[in-house]
């Protein structure tokens, strides 16, 4: 059994790896420059409180348990994994995912919120991708309403007895879909249209990013459960003690 | 076990397949960022090329655009730091939970 469970994770990660050598090209969230300084400041600020929360919850879950902090290292690593990754999508463009859903499962929320907004200062100031004056708005969608969203979403499943694995596939692919559809909104708001204002504007950014997302969503979905099933099997004390495994079933 | 083997390796062929087909049903197709399309939209809806007004400081650090090959070579940075991070400690407890079955077994 030991020598099968250890091929399943070689080819997890040299199925990760094989992504990583895709050809890259630009991709998602609002680029440096591209929303007026007033529209910065008004998302850096909301932004504010969620980090606060977000930093004392994580916090708290580990003065529980220190140990708890290598499933955090992990849920931050497959988020700066999943954002790196560029997919070609139906389109004809590339886009990436946000790998958020994971954090916002094991830790919550408000949690996924530091984890995001230390993947975006990376890409914002070595990579040119994102930027620096845009991180509040893009924070928010990538890292506070996506995950808010998976969040919800996971718990709804859970309470209609929904099959665990289709309830974290709906909240990780519906949580990265709707970073996408937030981002739509941030831009629209900046940039109503002439005629029809700030919903025409939306459709149109949406009609953008979401025929290319949509895939993405569903992949982002899938790898998703792939890693809770191997933590599942691998680090059960840790899911038990973050209270996503109950007891001893499963 | 063998089961979520099976559901596991199912799973990772679908989203290659997810990801590979539009490589291969697009031909020609630029495959360009969805960033740079969303910019085009901006330019439609306000009616004139919009100019950014802040340059992402790794450009005015290096006075140009970042080349395209560097960028790739940070991308996978990144994408190695994370891979490095999941696979250690996975493998961490990879072994042990191998040491908590065979002490059992022992036992």
């Amino acid at each position: 059994m030991n020598q099968k469970e250890k091929k399943i994770v070689t080819i997890a990660t040299v199925f990760a790896v094989a992504f990583g050598v895709t050809p890259v090209v630009n991709a998602m969230h609002i680029m440096e420059g591209y929303l007026p300084p007033k529209f910065c400041i008004i998302w850096g600020v909301i932004c504010i409180p969620f980090l606060i929360t977000g930093y004392l919850s994580i916090k708290k879950t580990l003065s529980q348990n220190r140990k708890f902090i290598t499933i955090l290292a992990m849920a931050g690593a497959f988020v700066f994994v999943l954002s790196s990754l560029k997919i070609p999508s139906v389109t004809g463009s590339c886009s990436h995912m946000t790998g958020t859903g994971l954090a916002a499962i094991l830790f919550g929320p408000t949690a996924v919120g530091i984890l995001g907004i230390i993947v975006l200062i990376f890409q914002a100031i070595l990579l040119a991708h994102g930027g620096l004056t845009t991180l509040g708005a893009n924070t928010f969608s990538m890292a506070i309403a996506g995950p808010f969203v998976s969040y919800g979403i996971y718990k709804l499943c859970q309470k209609l007895k929904v099959n665990k694995y289709v309830g974290i596939f709906l909240a990780a692919s519906i949580g990265d879909l709707f970073t996408y559809c937030v981002t739509s909104y941030e831009l629209a708001l900046a940039y109503p249209s002439v005629n029809g204002g700030i919903a025409a504007s939306a459709a149109k950014f949406l009609a953008v990013f979401a025929p290319t997302q949509l895939p993405l969503a569903i992949i982002e979905g899938i790898l998703t459960v792939v890693i809770i099933m191997g933590l599942e099997t691998y680090a059960k004390p840790e899911l038990k003690g973050l209270g996503f495994l109950k007891g001893g079933e499963n | 076990m063998a089961k979520t083997k099976k559901k596991v390796i199912i799973l990772l062929i679908i989203a290659v397949l997810i990801a590979l087909i539009p490589l291969f049903t697009l031909k020609g197709a630029e495959f360009g960022g969805s960033d740079d399309a969303g910019s085009v939209v901006v330019s439609q809806i306000t009616g004139t090329e919009y100019k950014p007004w802040f340059t992402p400081v790794m450009e005015t650090w290096i006075g140009g655009e970042l080349p395209g090959e560097i960028e790739s070579l940070l991308f996978c940075v990144q994408t190695g730091i994370g891979v490095g991070v999941l696979a250690f400690f996975m493998g961490r407890y990879v072994e042990r939970t191998k040491k908590e079955n065979q002490e059992t077994k022992t036992e």
